[in-house]
């Protein structure tokens, strides 16, 4: 106990002496550090930051050293977290590398595709993107047909994909492919990394009801990718589908910290327009409803620590973590329309005449609509609730 | 602090499991019922939770108790919420007895707590007066006289008041009622003169007791702690009984919720399983996610309360409002998932349908504790 507390100390100090003044606030949109090739910063201070991150192995704690990382264990890597969240300190890089296939190469990967790849993304150098959903297979992914064929040594790839979100900014691409189209949905699909600057890779950005452009269709004509890209087994790639997609309803299940960038909540909004001198939001039906945000926000805080907690006595349960992403994404849906309507007119400007603050809570405001139907929609979690924890008979 | 219970935590309720199981089933409240008991419990159940160990759980040993903590109580009363054990566990202990460890003097702990753990006594806590739970609403004056006090007023929703050895009654020595300063604690004698009980059953087939005062004389020893600063105190006492009483409303809801999903895989309709219905399956895994929310809540209240946090009232109320408002979710939509066989008496789910509503208003239901929350955060 007491080693954890030395260690919790010391991430502390380092924190304090390394995260500069400017990195501990919420990140506006244009001030995020993707990494990639085209990697830029918006501050020297976010320059500094993300170079000393890299030093420690603090883009991703939770790797082993030789990757990258800090090797961190759960408990190091939970109290790192705190510290973080304790100075309200930025990430220091985001990238779809850390969050989702770089825990699926460490878990399935060849030690080269490790060495290749883990490096790459803990240093910033690579930027990722998703290529699962198709036009025809959304909520039912596993019947994705675009088509990987073997010749020689390469898959050929002829097909398209859809919501590969930052697809025009991104480097690299996992994705699902078909590979055998005769047997069940489920088999004949496999997990395939390759370099989006690949002849025959074409992108085209989508506009959402934000106006933002971050989701793209991206299409493959004759597309030639090396065999050895293969993370997994040909054929068996929806085993590491499905471990990713995993990864990703955690990521989803707070979206509050990595996404919001206002830094505004229903308690604030409340209370600028609507509170008296003392902070007293004076209209008792949004008061009520401001609490029961608060409460069930409180509840997704601390669900984690509690399934941990359960683990360590003994009685963990897997079926909670099924929740996280179905309640943290309804609940965040919530919190926006609970913002929007305190607000009134000022959060459904658009363009003229509004404040910044005010644009970006419309913006977020609808693009909370996106997270009950990404990474599975809200139907899809309940189905797997229904199915994996309540063991309810499938037709 | 764990968001688990901790082994001797599961151990006593586990005892608590086995004991209402072999004792206390839901068949017993129906019998309790059914013969209109004239105390609302059994008395040979209760003698038998007191030998178990049930009445000083969470007294300190000066006073015979065994230091386990309103988490160790809290994790039994979800037992007893599952089978609708009838007790004076609440309002005798949680309440009363926690009431009595915050304001008592050394004496009266010596006295009382006790008395209390062996189940020698049993205490009520007489606070309320109108409908809805209110706990500076009080009006019920305790005017000085000589030496000591007078008391003249009506209490209602007195927990097991009608069955109490001794009650403790919150009266108005200054002030206006809704104000939380100007309310002493007194402990009076149900047989004393001017006193008048009234046994008032509600839905849930326990009893409560309307209970009223004329012209009440008490002398100075009869003050529970300081004449006109009880309230702090007594929302101290309420916090545990409003935590375990929603352990209990926790426990019974699961309960009620897995008899729904178990239903599910038995009965057929169209020739299938019901549970097969995707409209039914995601109305079940929508109560799974906020039960999970729930019991998040409550183990996090409980730590808050333990650690003696300065956010533990809040936390309270927080855990407090949401499980009163998934009780009513999950007891409603039990009903209404069983069809009609969800409506008659024979069904159990009745029964937890109208415990559940009688726990929400005791001690505040999710109104008065989003309120509460959003008074205590600031806003």
């Amino acid at each position: 106990m007491s080693d954890l507390k030395a260690f919790r100390q010391e991430i502390r100090a380092w924190l304090e002496e390394n995260c500069p003044q400017s990195m501990r606030t919420a990140a506006k949109l244009e001030e995020q550090v993707w990494g990639g090739r085209n990697i830029s910063f918006y501050s020297e201070d976010s320059r500094v930051w993300f170079e000393r991150c890299v030093e420690k192995g603090y883009t991703v704690p939770d790797w082993p050293k030789e990757y990258g990382g800090a090797g961190f264990d759960k408990k190091q890597h939970r109290i790192f977290e705190q510290e973080m969240e304790r100075l309200n300190c930025r990430p220091p890089q985001m990238n779809l590398g850390i969050w989702m296939v770089g825990p699926a190469i460490l878990e399935f990967g060849t030690e080269e595709q490790k060495k290749e790849h883990l490096p790459k993304i803990a240093r910033g150098e690579i930027r990722w993107c998703q290529g699962y959903s198709e036009p025809g297979a959304g909520s039912d992914l596993a019947s994705l047909q675009c088509k990987a064929v073997l010749e020689g040594d390469d898959f050929v790839i002829n097909g398209s994909k859809i919501w590969t979100s930052y697809a025009d900014e991104s480097d690299w691409i996992y994705c699902l492919v078909r590979t055998d189209p005769t047997g069940r949905k489920h088999d004949g699909i496999t997990f395939l990394l390759f370099d989006m600057q690949t002849e025959g890779v074409d992108v085209k950005p989508i506009e959402l009801i934000n106006g933002e452009t971050h989701f793209c269709q991206t299409f493959f004509d004759n597309v030639r990718v090396p065999k050895a890209n293969v993370l997994g087994e040909v054929d068996k790639g929806w085993t590491v589908a499905k471990r990713v997609l995993e990864f990703e309803r955690d990521m989803m299940s707070n979206m509050e910290s990595t996404v919001a960038v206002s830094g505004q909540s229903p308690r604030t909004i409340g209370q600028k327009y609507l509170g008296d001198d003392n902070g007293r939001v004076t209209d008792d039906v949004f008061r009520h409803a401001i609490a029961k945000h608060e409460v069930n926000r409180l509840a997704m805080e601390l669900t984690p620590q509690r399934m941990v907690d359960e683990y360590t006595q003994g009685v963990g349960d897997p079926t909670v973590g099924m929740i996280l992403k179905y309640v943290g994404t309804e609940e965040e849906k919530r919190k926006y329309e609970l913002m929007i309507k305190m607000a009134g007119e000022h959060c459904l400007g658009w363009g003229d005449d509004i404040s910044e603050l005010e644009e970006q809570l419309t913006s977020e405001w609808l693009g909370t609509k996106t997270y009950s139907i990404a990474g599975g929609t809200s139907e899809i979690q309940l189905n797997i609730i229904a199915k994996r924890a309540l063991g309810l008979p499938e037709k | 602090m764990s968001f688990a219970y901790n082994e001797e935590q599961r151990s006593l309720k586990d005892t608590a499991r086995d004991f209402a199981n072999d004792n206390t089933p839901v068949e017993a409240l129906r019998k309790l019922r059914d013969s209109k008991d004239p105390v609302g419990y059994s008395r040979e159940n209760w003698g038998q939770m007191i030998e178990l160990g049930f009445g000083g759980i969470i007294f300190p040993e000066a006073y015979g108790g065994f230091e386990f903590g309103v988490k160790g109580l809290a994790g039994c009363f979800e037992e007893f919420g599952r089978t609708l054990t009838a007790s004076p566990l609440l309002s005798s202990v949680a309440l009363s007895g926690s009431l009595i460890l915050e304001a008592g003097s050394e004496e009266q702990k010596q006295e009382l707590l006790p008395a209390i753990a062996m189940g020698e006594k049993q205490v009520a806590v007489a606070l309320e007066e109108s409908s809805r739970h209110n706990p500076a609403g009080v009006a019920l004056s305790g005017d000085v006289l000589g030496n000591g006090f007078k008391l003249n007023g009506k209490k209602t929703l007195v927990v097991d008041g009608h069955v109490a050895d001794l009650l403790i009654v919150a009266a108005r020595t200054s002030g206006q009622s809704g104000e939380e300063q100007g309310i002493s604690l007194f402990l009076v004698d149900p047989k004393a003169e001017g006193v008048e009980i009234q046994k008032n059953g509600l839905t849930d087939s326990r009893n409560y007791a309307r209970i009223s005062f004329t012209d009440v004389e008490l002398d100075s020893t009869a003050l529970l702690g300081e004449e006109g600063n009880g309230f702090a105190a007594l929302d101290k006492a309420l916090d545990v009984a409003r935590i375990c009483l929603s352990a209990e409303v926790f426990g019974s809801t699961q309960e009620v919720f897995e008899r729904t999903v178990q239903y599910f895989k038995e009965r057929k309709q169209f020739g299938v399983l019901i549970g097969t219905f995707q409209a039914l399956q995601h109305r079940a895994a929508f109560m799974f996610t906020e039960i999970q929310v729930c019991k998040t809540l409550l183990m996090n209240a409980l730590n808050a309360l333990e650690s003696g946090a300065d956010n533990a009232p809040a936390m309270i109320s927080a855990a407090r409002a949401k499980i009163c408002e998934i009780a009513e979710l999950v007891t409603n939509e039990a009903v209404q998932l069983h069809g009609g066989i969800g409506v008659t008496d024979e069904l159990e789910i009745g029964l937890f349908l109208k415990r559940a509503r009688t726990s929400q208003i005791l001690f505040g239901d999710e109104r008065f504790h989003y309120d509460r929350y959003a008074t205590l955060s600031g806003f």
